[in-house]
């Protein structure tokens, strides 16, 4: 099925199941611990052995020589896998370094050796034998250091690195109110709950995964590519998915080493990155420099609005896009934005949840703050004084639909912020400084093509297939309420396979793109599925009216199973998209709003309480995707406060590279969150009429947050994340 | 790995560190360790215990971490492994009543105790009121978190009822109260990256009987 106009009236309008707050039809799997990740398949395949991995002790370099007699020694050890004995091995399009080093090194815990043993423990303290001398290669891993090396990357997924409209300069260098401020954002981790984890095993030439991945498409390609052999051969199971946010969109070490690993053990193999492997293994958000400058009239009307940001990657890599939704959030005559891409030889950067908003606006955000303060305007009327319908780079573009400034109004009103005091450092609760603070939340929408296959069996179940991933995002439920809806069955009536690369191949998870496309492949499918449905009891397509477990034309009606009674009824399509996006920008907005309190001794800083209102197209299931935008917003709250890679700038590497180290919030660092989702629906996006929110929810946290403890202290903090040494000498004398 | 050739590399680095001229020609190759001799096969021991009202008996790699005795051994792979290093919670378990970090502890070291895991809590025809309160209140997503943070709060509002207070309890003299607060203190050791927090504190204080 083809969507190439906007949506009108279809049976997903109906909201009998979809829009319904809904409980995870997987809740109760997840909540048992009976719901199966990667590593405990222990049903699939039997005799398998345990791989653990060894990884680079230098950054950049190579290996001089590997010494594996003990570890061949060791008791239990059953292979060991190495570059040098692995054969010719490609590398996927969507790696930048190698996934098993040697002999050039590329980065710091690069996967160089393999110990397969029988047992966990032995397979580790084998690894623990395995000796290696390496030669030391000089490598960049200041990226302020870097900065003045850096150059202009070639676009990458259709951003280009720079925009330019009208004339910035000039407009900057005459408007009668400018700011002009750098910002930086440091390395981030996803730090997922469930670490990578993969079992391989081979029967003749054809290898079998269950790992956890987020796109099972892509990830079949690139191990087929990095193996050399054909795509056939290789089949990926990912039903359940301990997290992802991004680091789990590509093959790791995990999954490339245990197959390799069982093809040396001639057994299944299954392995497990090491908690400590994550963060230098895997890829990374990497840190960004930004400067921003904005130029505006005495009454608030922007005229110039410029932003560039300094990221680094290794060679072959790309920029962190922090600079994207400068192009589309604010209305300005005169723009420019551009991004600058200096090489590091840190382990591989790359995407982590809305990569490119969630460091853009974070700086992006600040500055529009301390524009609004310097004009003697509340933000949130900055903000709406700016707005634009249309696409500012090319204003014949309008958005499809914009309700920012309705997400900021109805945030204030819920939020008491005509209670905020604009003066900072005035509002006290005891030993408190308490501030409020704004920020608004954007980032696109994105279509992909989506299949899906359903089943209709004689006793009225309905099943559907496909490669699509449920990544924590609720994705069973949602499709589950679509096929429900479509085909007039109530959700117990639905079974929903997910993550098996034997299934049409979906959109996948990542980018806030999963819901609103494989939804709308179910869609198509289920539309197919129909149509057998009605030629099989021989109703008018056209008119029948799928409800209650039957279907109906006028007085006539027949229960769905009967369709299948002499034999399932199986259909599968895929949903493809026109040019409808390039038409309409296709967008989701919110507005972000925080109240701080700040210690007024010690600077130790408090989250008391948190909003969002976000405007995101047909909300399909109110619960689970309020459940994406608290959890986005406590990922957000973790980059405001706490959140940062420290880098060993002489040895090239991230120093706090565990749960200990580098820390994320916890229960006692968030309070109640609140949500509203305006009312809306987008018939240009799908027939589903939806958007995402899961990236949404994220965009502009950290920026509110740092606003809110402005507000609360008068200490502007530029440089992420803000901890309370950046406060404390300079926070208002105690009374 | 490479534990000490990686130690003499830091230690030769921090000498030259600092100095414009790192490059391969000024740093030789970090030799081998003097070679050690191979691991002697594993020790192994007999610990017998109860699991989830089941008594079990193994034979087990002293090495083995109690987490690992019940994910890979007896295949009980509900408690989970998110860090191995006391860090995450994840693979929390309740033991003799008590709730305890599954990786920081041998196997060996539960000769007759009585252990608790998720799936001795409840199963998807028949759960726990906690987990059934995690399901109604959204309080997960991935769900890797999940199997930790329902032993967590089954054992939390245990730890409350029996007067244990927390560094959050403003009156040691009298009985801890069922609070946010109290609550978001005390499950603190269990991390929810997907941010589950709110709707977690939700669910637990909807089966404590207690508004959030």
């Amino acid at each position: 099925m083809k969507f190439d106009t906007p949506a009108t009236t279809n049976p997903i309008d109906r909201l009998k199941v979809v829009g319904k707050p809904t409980n995870r039809i997987d809740g109760p799997l997840k909540t048992t611990g009976t719901a199966p990740y990667a590593y405990e398949r222990h049903d699939v395949a039997a005799n398998q052995a345990y791989g653990y991995v060894v990884g680079s002790a230098i950054a950049k370099g190579r290996i001089a020589s590997i010494n594996l007699d003990d570890a061949k020694a060791a008791p239990g050890v059953v292979a060991i896998v190495t570059a040098a004995d692995a054969g010719t091995l490609g590398k996927g399009n969507f790696n930048t370094a190698k996934l098993l080093g040697g002999p050039e090194i590329e980065h710091y815990h690069q996967a160089i050796a393999l110990v397969v043993a029988d047992s966990f423990e032995q397979a580790r303290a084998a690894a623990s034998l395995v000796r290696v001398e390496y030669v030391r290669a000089k490598g960049a891993y200041d990226l302020a250091a870097a900065m003045d090396t850096a150059t202009k990357p070639k676009a990458s997924f259709g951003v280009e690195a720079d925009t330019s409209v009208g004339d910035f300069a000039s407009a900057f260098a005459s408007a009668p109110v400018t700011i002009d401020a750098r910002y930086a954002t440091p390395d981030h981790t996803h730090a997922m709950m469930e670490p990578h984890a993969s079992i391989a095993a081979w029967q003749d030439d054809k290898l079998t995964l269950w790992t956890s991945n987020q796109m099972i498409a892509w990830s079949v390609g690139d191990m087929a590519k990095t193996l050399g052999i054909p795509k056939e051969n290789i089949r990926l199971d990912s039903p359940y998915i301990g997290g992802g946010f991004g680091g789990k969109l590509f093959i790791r070490a995990d999954a490339l080493l245990a197959a390799l690993g069982a093809k040396a053990a001639k057994r299944p193999v299954k392995v497990a990155l090491p908690r400590p492997f994550v963060t230098n293994n895997t890829t990374h958000r990497p840190a960004t420099i930004q400067r921003v400058r904005i130029g505006a009239t005495a009454d608030g009307k922007i005229t110039a609005i410029g932003h560039e940001s300094w990221s680094g990657d290794l060679p072959g890599g790309g920029p962190e896009t922090a600079v994207a939704q400068t192009r589309l959030l604010y209305a300005g005559a005169n723009r420019m934005t551009a991004m600058r891409l200096a090489v590091l030889d840190l382990p591989e950067g790359n995407a982590m949840r809305a990569p490119g908003e969630a460091p853009g606006l974070m700086a992006l955000e600040i500055a529009v703050d301390e524009m609004a303060e310097k004009l003697g305007m509340d933000p949130i009327a900055f903000r709406v004084l700016n707005d634009t319908q249309v696409d500012p780079e090319k204003p014949s573009r309008p958005f499809s639909q914009r309700r920012l400034n309705e997400c900021m109004q109805t945030g204030a009103d819920k939020f008491g912020w005509a209670r905020r005091n604009a003066k900072p450092g005035s509002a006290r609760d005891g030993r408190w400084l308490v501030g409020m603070g704004v920020a608004a939340a954007f980032r696109n929408n994105l279509n992909g093509p989506s299949a899906a296959r359903v089943r209709l069996d004689r006793s009225g179940i309905v099943t559907v297939e496909t490669d699509m991933t449920d990544i924590g995002t609720g994705t069973y439920t949602i499709i589950a309420q679509t096929a429900a809806e479509m085909m007039g069955l109530p959700l117990d009536r639905i079974v929903v396979k997910l993550g098996d690369s034997a299934f049409p191949v979906s959109a996948g998870s990542g980018g806030q793109w999963g819901a609103n496309s494989s939804t709308a492949g179910v869609y198509a499918a289920c539309v197919k599925l129909r149509e057998m449905v009605t030629e099989k009891l021989g109703f008018d397509a056209a008119t029948a009216i799928f409800a209650d477990g039957k279907v109906s034309v006028g007085r006539r009606s027949a229960a769905l199973e009967k369709a299948a009674d002499d034999s399932e009824l199986v259909a599968e399509d895929k949903m493809e998209y026109g040019d409808l996006a390039e038409k309409y920008q296709q967008s989701t907005f919110g507005a972000h709003f925080a109240e701080v309190g700040v210690d007024a001794m010690t600077g130790e800083i408090r989250v008391r309480r948190m909003l969002a209102v976000c405007a995101a197209g047909r909300i399909l299931n109110p619960k689970a995707a309020r459940s994406q935008v608290i959890g986005a917003m406590t990922m957000g709250a973790g980059s405001a406060l706490m959140e940062e890679l420290a880098v060993d700038k002489r040895f090239g590497f991230f120093v706090n590279h565990d749960l200990a180290g580098y820390e994320v919030p916890v229960h006692a660092d968030i309070p109640h969150q609140d949500v509203i989702f305006l009312d809306e629906t987008d018939p240009t996006t799908s027939p589903m009429k939806a958007k995402g929110v899961g990236e949404l929810g994220i965009c502009g946290v950290a920026a509110a947050i740092a606003n809110a403890v402005y507000n609360a202290t008068g200490v502007r903090v530029r440089n992420y994340p803000i901890t309370l040494d950046k406060l404390l000498d300079k926070l208002p004398d105690i009374a | 790995m490479q534990t000490p050739a990686e130690f003499e590399l830091s230690r030769r680095g921090m000498l030259v560190g600092g100095a414009a001229s790192v490059a391969a020609v000024t740093i030789p190759p970090v030799t081998a360790a003097p070679t050690r001799p191979a691991t002697p096969p594993p020790a192994t021991a007999k610990v017998a215990f109860e699991v989830n009202g089941t008594a079990r008996e193994l034979e087990v790699d002293t090495r083995t971490s109690l987490l690992d005795a019940l994910r890979e051994q007896l295949h009980l792979t509900g408690t989970k492994k998110g860090c191995d290093h006391g860090q995450c919670g994840a693979c929390t378990v309740i033991v003799d009543g008590r709730r305890i970090n599954s990786c920081l502890t041998l196997a060996v070291m539960h000769e007759g105790d009585k252990i608790v895991t998720i799936e001795g809590l409840g199963t998807p025809d028949k759960m726990h009121p906690m987990q059934d309160a995690f399901v109604v209140h959204d309080g997960y997503q991935c769900g890797y978190c999940t199997p930790g943070q329902i032993c967590s709060a089954v054992a939390v509002l245990d730890e409350i009822k029996a007067g244990i207070p927390s560094h959050v309890t403003a009156d040691l003299n009298a009985a801890p109260k069922v609070t946010a607060t109290e609550l978001r203190e005390r499950m603190s050791g269990n991390i929810c990256r997907c941010g589950a927090y709110s709707n977690i504190i939700d669910a637990i204080s909807d089966v404590a009987g207690v508004k959030a």
